[in-house]
């Protein structure tokens, strides 16, 4: 038995269906739990109580990079197998990124009024992530000025190609034009200064949770399209008598 | 030598097969003309054949580049005069005698008129027109006499039976009797796909219904 | 092809192929700045390079919807798909007469409208040669947008929508060219990355755009 039998349709919706329930608990339980315990941390010695919305910056941060990441693969495998279902998954993730990166701007925005006195930089990675959510918005305005679905489906993977190109040289471009002054990678191994126990496993599981959620948010939105995609072929199909 | 075969073709339009299990052939001096009530696929079909849409499932066999082919629309530029449109396919097509082609739909006379100031007819014969400069063996025409009045429809069939008789071929959509006495008639209606699981859908509308 | 790069510069300059619309709307966008941030020439210098590259960006994305929108509702492209021309040739010759006919008259121009601007002398040179560098990029990027939008019948303002993102590292580091020309300082590792985005842009994109033409096609 092969992985893509789950890409057929009536597979799909029955193991989703099953799976969806314990996927929405968790990812509540996780979410919830990571950032309630994020936020039970004891405070900053330099950044005070602020730092505490990193408990929700960081992981929408990793999630709005990584959709887009899971958007390409699903549009490859569109592109080369043609599974239907692949092409209304990378449907189905383009809002859930498109919120993740406009959360991780609005808490990084938050964070960087007190942090640098400022709403806005143009440091090289708000400007990226401000490019890749222009990125998402332009692939979710693609599939919804489509009416044919099945052109939709293999135009927006060609744009989510070359997009991905773009967005991955535009960051290299971006940091070229300013070196800017957001602190590095909180979790990176190569850091000498690294987050410290307390803040760490809190964020690891606020993390999880995001990614849960990410999960149950586009097996619900997936099957959202099944379903519509089953109503316009019956539809065509009346119309063709 | 066939100029053309087709093997148990299959297309689809709008996401769900619209005729299959479709074979001929068409030979050189023959035409070919496709009948059966509207949206059973008779458009799809022939873009098919002139390669501007994979088909579903089947084989098309054909030489490189033998296509010729007109529908609705002829592509012609309002800016440039009547001499000017036809020279510029007669390059892209690699060749052919323009100012014997205007003589043969009678269209000498407005040669250096804008494209612009023609009649829908005139515009018509201008784009069938583009069929004799691009040289090619087989026409693929979409409802070619649509707009022409009654003497434009017979030189037009003249324009046929001459490409038929220079060993040349055609395969169209027509409703009207040309009085083609080389031409077959295929009628889709029997080749109507019938809906049902299928192994590899031909889109959306199949995969999901 | 040569016939086909003919047929489009000649349409582009007949009555109603819009040729110069472009150079036009650049001028009244290099009018408008100075209305928009006052008329300071200490003001306007610093800024010259980015007006001159931001304006130059928008005015060849005007046209942009003309490269394949007209072939597609008169019946052209079918006609030239089925032509002994590759379908990523006729992207290309589509691009290069869109340059010609947008791109080209627009680095003309950027110098004149440089002094309305202020821009300083030293980057003239630097801004004509970064613009000749940087804008077959952005007429290739062009046709890709007016190949993914061309069945659509208001794709104009999402013909924009997709093609501005992609405009971000020609515009970045054409006007890093420029800039670093005015402040002499080192334009040519800037100036690298715009040819080699160019030259990637123009080896590439013509495939994509030809994919996406293909998908409309049928």
């Amino acid at each position: 038995m092969s992985i893509w039998e789950y890409a057929n349709p009536v597979k799909f919706m029955r193991v989703s269906g099953a799976v969806l329930p314990w996927l929405v608990a968790t990812a509540a339980i996780c979410t919830t739990g990571g950032v309630a315990w994020g936020f039970l941390t004891p405070e900053d010695y330099r950044q005070g109580s602020t730092v505490k919305i990193v408990f929700l910056h960081v992981p929408a941060a990793m999630m709005a990079i990584n959709i887009w990441v899971m958007m390409l693969v699903a549009s490859l495998i569109w592109l080369i197998r043609r599974h239907h279902v692949s092409a209304l998954a990378a449907k189905a993730a383009a809002p859930v990124g498109a919120v993740m990166t406009l959360i991780a701007l609005a808490t990084g925005a938050i964070w960087g009024q007190p942090m640098w006195g400022t709403w806005w930089e143009w440091d090289p990675r708000l400007t990226s992530f401000l490019i890749l959510l222009l990125f998402y918005i332009g692939y979710i305005a693609l599939w919804s000025s489509i009416e044919d679905a099945d052109s939709a489906a293999d135009l927006t993977g060609v744009l989510c190609l070359v997009g991905s190109v773009f967005a991955l040289l535009s960051r290299y471009a971006v940091m070229f034009w300013n070196q800017g002054l957001h602190q590095g990678a909180s979790l990176s191994v190569a850091e000498g200064e690294r987050m410290s126990a307390v803040y760490r496993y809190p964020l690891y599981l606020s993390m999880l949770g995001f990614l849960l959620l990410f999960l149950a948010l586009v097996l619900i939105r997936t099957r959202t399209e099944i379903r519509r995609r089953r109503l316009a072929a019956l539809q065509a199909r009346e119309m063709r008598g | 030598m066939s100029l053309l075969a087709v093997h148990d073709l299959a297309v689809a339009r709008g996401g769900l097969r619209a005729v299959e299990g479709v074979s001929f052939t068409l030979q050189g001096g023959k035409a070919l003309i496709l009948r059966g009530p509207n949206g059973i696929g008779k458009t799809t079909l022939l873009r098919c054949v002139a390669g501007l849409q994979p088909p579903v499932a089947g084989r098309i066999e054909m030489a490189a580049d033998a296509v010729a082919y007109a529908a609705h629309a002829d592509g012609l530029k309002s800016a440039l005069t009547v001499a000017e449109n036809l020279r510029f396919w007669a390059q892209v097509f690699g060749g052919g005698d323009e100012d014997r082609a205007l003589e043969r739909m009678d269209l000498a006379a407005l040669a250096d008129r804008p494209a612009l100031a023609l009649s829908a007819g005139q515009k018509r014969r201008l784009g069938l027109a583009r069929l004799l400069v691009s040289g090619r063996p087989l026409w693929v025409l979409d409802e070619p006499t649509v707009s022409l009045d009654a003497a434009s429809v017979a030189r037009f069939a003249d324009m046929i039976r001459m490409h038929l008789s220079g060993g040349g071929a055609a395969l169209m959509a027509t409703h009207i009797d040309l009085g083609l006495d080389e031409a077959q008639v295929l009628d889709l209606t029997p080749y109507r796909a019938t809906p049902g699981r299928v192994e590899r859908p031909a889109g959306f509308n199949e995969a999901f219904a | 092809m040569l016939a086909l790069l003919k047929r489009d510069l000649t349409l582009a300059t007949r009555a109603g192929g819009g040729f110069g619309l472009a150079v036009a709307f650049f001028l009244i966008l290099c009018a408008l700045v100075p209305f928009g941030v006052g008329p300071d020439s200490e003001a306007l210098r610093p800024i010259a390079p980015g007006i001159l590259w931001v304006g130059a960006l928008l005015s060849s994305l005007l046209s942009l919807d003309r490269i394949f929108a007209l072939d597609h509702e008169d019946g052209s492209l079918d006609l030239l798909a089925t032509a002994p021309i590759p379908l990523e040739g006729v992207v290309a010759v589509k691009a290069l007469a869109h340059w010609i006919t947008t791109g080209l008259p627009l680095v003309v121009a950027a110098p004149v409208f440089g002094l309305l601007l202020h821009l300083p002398g030293g980057a003239v040179s630097w801004l004509i040669l970064s613009l000749l560098i940087g804008t077959p990029a952005l007429s290739m990027l062009g046709a890709f947008g007016a190949g993914v939008t061309v069945g659509l019948r208001r794709g104009g303002l999402l013909l924009s929508l997709l093609v501005l993102p992609l405009y971000i590292p020609t515009l970045i580091f054409g006007t890093e060219v420029t800039r670093r020309g005015a402040e002499a300082g080192d334009p040519f590792t800037p100036m690298l990355f715009l040819g080699g985005i160019t030259a990637g842009v123009l080896a590439l994109v013509p495939f994509a755009a030809a994919a996406a033409l293909r998908v409309n096609l049928r």
